[in-house]
């Protein structure tokens, strides 16, 4: 009974930062019906950007470790991961949508940075090659090679799946390919209630992440942004009708997605310090399982399939059937999909002729 | 029929020529890449049977390829021993041909009933529903080979015989075209094709959709079985992380890049994101950087795939997926 109840709270946690990770997912999809498997790397992205933060020694030698120093770190991390969802929209799935000025000088642009990077292994090479190829960028467009927009829902996955190799591996350049060890920003203590050992991450993982979530509902339920995400999930073109600027909502959606992501890169990172350009491919997977389990484009769907598999998994391990632990994720969404095709609070779509 | 004996005959001796020389002109490095391509092609073009083609979207390929692949090695690596007396009358190299077509049987065998056993429950779900349990199911074949200790478990598979070559591989590629386009322009690929285009249309005119969505899913994943022996039996070494979802997404890759639901699409692709990701190897540490931009580039610009529905030879025409 002891080792259930440490386990039920383990999991609790675990699920809770799954569950912040699969609301990107399911928001994402919402909106545009895509599975935006370069989620996963947002969420490492906010992990490597809390760790440089809380390794920065402006903020060390202005704040210490103290909560304030925690929530600058987490409230930076958030925001440059926001700043990443926005720019992948924008360059990556916008050009779908319609006309997306620049696209071409973008890409082109970190061709042209890899190349110079690797040729002169100097910050100007780098430069230099980047410049060159945001201008052979323009040109490109103004010569007319437009991207088309029109895009397949297929196509836009293999973009997806090319945005998430993309920084993985550039991932592994920028930040180096050994793990890191991200530093306790809040300290260990341990509070025994009873026979229990709860320690402080395990508690400040689960308490950041419900008022997270709760902030989102708040958003999502009462505020005109919201309304307008509602409403675009429901039918984007509709939307566009009645007024809704909705390239800004489909931005303003990745954004509050990767900010959730990094958030939980951040709590994750306190229950396993260990950190890797990686680091997002497993738990990405898992907390999309966790979205498709509760409906996808559910809001609370995302957060009870988190849940789920947050308790599953640490529950299995517990019980001693670790090696069987990446499967475990998988065999709940097969169990869950063949009894519910839509998931636990997924509506069924109507078939129409 | 005289036509089809001459179509075979010509085939063979190319493949037992190109066999005899092609390593030596080529060399060991590129001639491994030609394998690679063939292997890629198997499997470019039987997913393309099922996503393309019936247009049920599958991201767990690797895993009926994995499934292929420790069967036919399992099978030639235990049983082999025991096969090689009764059949030691002919000479070595025909003893191996015998062993690696049992594996490559047994291997198609087990990752048909794979597919059949994740095709009929999973085939009732939809779209994205239908495609993350396919994922699923993949992940739960490889981490079930990565606890079976008789397989290599998390070690790998070592000491495979290394009894396939240029001439299985492409023989292979050629079955696996060929009939592929044959089914394709059948009473069957029709049925297929009428399920992609408007499902209840097909069931309304008569077609059980089930059961032919089964039945390509079986077929798809057979070919993969069989892609998965050739491989195995070639770099002669197994390991789980080789059919991890990645292995399925680039597979993925390959037909939309090509253009899905063309046989030649499949080709091309496979041909293209294989020798991409060689010749890419000169960007050194930004190799998967530059390929995923390119990716997302083409994908942008042609997000109807290179060659769109564009076929070589005359078929019924394809809408793009």
């Amino acid at each position: 009974m002891e080792t259930f109840l440490q386990q039920l709270i383990n999991g609790i946690s675990q699920g809770s930062a799954y569950a912040l990770i699969a609301l990107g997912y399911t928001m994402v999809y919402g909106v545009l019906r895509l599975i935006n498997f370069a989620h996963s790397d947002v969420y490492m992205f906010g992990a490597f950007m809390g760790f440089y933060l809380a390794n920065a020694r402006w903020l060390q030698s202005s704040l210490g470790t103290s909560v304030a120093a925690a929530v600058v770190v987490m409230l930076g991390a958030m925001a440059l991961s926001a700043g990443l969802g926005i720019l992948i929209e924008r360059f990556a799935y916008r050009p779908g949508r319609g006309p997306a000025r620049f696209t071409p000088a973008f890409w082109f642009g970190i061709l042209g940075a890899a190349f110079g990077h690797l040729t002169g292994e100097t910050v100007a090479s780098t430069a230099l090659g980047a410049g060159a190829g945001v201008v052979l960028g323009v040109i490109v467009e103004k010569a007319g090679l437009r991207p088309v927009p029109q895009h397949s829902r297929l196509a836009l996955l293999i973009i997806a799946i090319g945005v998430s190799l993309f920084l993985e591996n550039g991932g592994q350049q920028a930040f180096g390919a050994d793990p890191k060890f991200f530093p306790p920003i809040i300290a260990t203590t341990v509070l025994p209630v009873g026979p229990l050992i709860i320690d402080s991450q395990r508690l400040v993982v689960l308490g950041v992440s419900v008022a997270l979530m709760v902030l989102l509902e708040v958003i999502v339920n009462y505020t005109k942004t919201g309304k307008a995400m509602r409403a675009v999930s429901f039918n984007l073109d509709a939307a566009k009708l009645m007024g809704i600027n909705t390239d800004r909502i489909i931005a303003f959606t990745f954004a509050l997605g990767s900010a959730l992501a990094a958030a939980g890169g951040i709590l994750v990172s306190l229950l396993y310090p260990r950190i890797d350009p990686l680091m997002g491919v497993m738990p990405g997977l898992k907390a999309f399982v966790a979205a498709v389990l509760g409906g996808i484009g559910n809001i609370p769907g995302a957060m009870l399939g988190g849940l789920i598999l947050g308790l599953a998994e640490v529950m299995a391990v517990g019980y001693g059937q670790s090696t069987y632990r990446d499967a475990i994720a998988f065999i709940i969404l097969v169990l869950i999909l063949l009894l519910k095709p839509a998931g636990i609070m997924g509506k069924g779509a109507v078939e129409k002729v | 029929m005289r036509r089809k004996w001459i179509f075979w005959l010509a085939a063979f001796a190319a493949l037992a020529l190109l066999q005899a020389t092609l390593r030596g002109l080529i060399g060991p490095y590129n001639y491994q890449i030609v394998i690679l391509v063939g292997i890629n092609i198997i499997l470019a073009v039987s997913l393309n049977l099922i996503n393309g083609v019936t247009g049920q979207f599958s991201i767990g390929h690797a895993g009926f390829y994995a499934v292929g692949a420790y069967a036919s090695a399992s099978l030639v690596y235990y049983g082999g021993p025991e096969i090689r007396p009764l059949i030691a009358f002919l000479p070595p190299f025909a003893q191996n041909a015998v062993l690696l077509l049992l594996g490559l049987l047994a291997g198609a065998i087990l990752a048909g009933l794979a597919g059949l056993a994740v095709g009929i429950p999973s085939l009732r779900l939809r779209g994205d529903y239908l495609a993350i349990v396919t994922l699923g199911f993949g992940e739960i074949i490889r981490v079930l080979i990565l606890n079976v200790d008789a397989i290599g478990g998390s070690r790998g598979f070592a000491g495979i015989p290394q009894i396939s070559n240029f001439f299985w591989v492409y023989l292979a590629v050629i079955i696996t075209v060929v009939t592929v386009h044959n089914l394709v322009n059948s009473s069957y690929g029709r049925a297929f094709i009428s399920i992609r285009d408007d499902e209840v249309a097909a069931e309304a005119m008569g077609v059980d959709t089930t059961r032919f969505k089964v039945l390509s899913f079986v077929i798809s994943s057979m070919f993969a079985g069989v892609a998965g022996g050739l491989f195995g039996h070639y770099t002669s070494f197994l390991h789980p992380n080789s059919f991890l979802f990645t292995t399925s997404f680039y597979l993925i890759i390959m037909i939309v890049v090509g253009g899905l639901g063309s046989i030649e699409g499949a080709i091309l692709g496979a041909v293209l994101v294989t020798v991409l990701l060689e010749v890419l190897r000169e960007f050194g540490p930004y190799r998967l950087v530059n390929f995923a931009v390119l990716l997302v580039l083409i994908m942008i610009y042609r997000p109807q795939g290179l060659l769109g529905s564009w076929t070589l030879f005359k078929r019924p025409k394809a809408a793009a997926g």
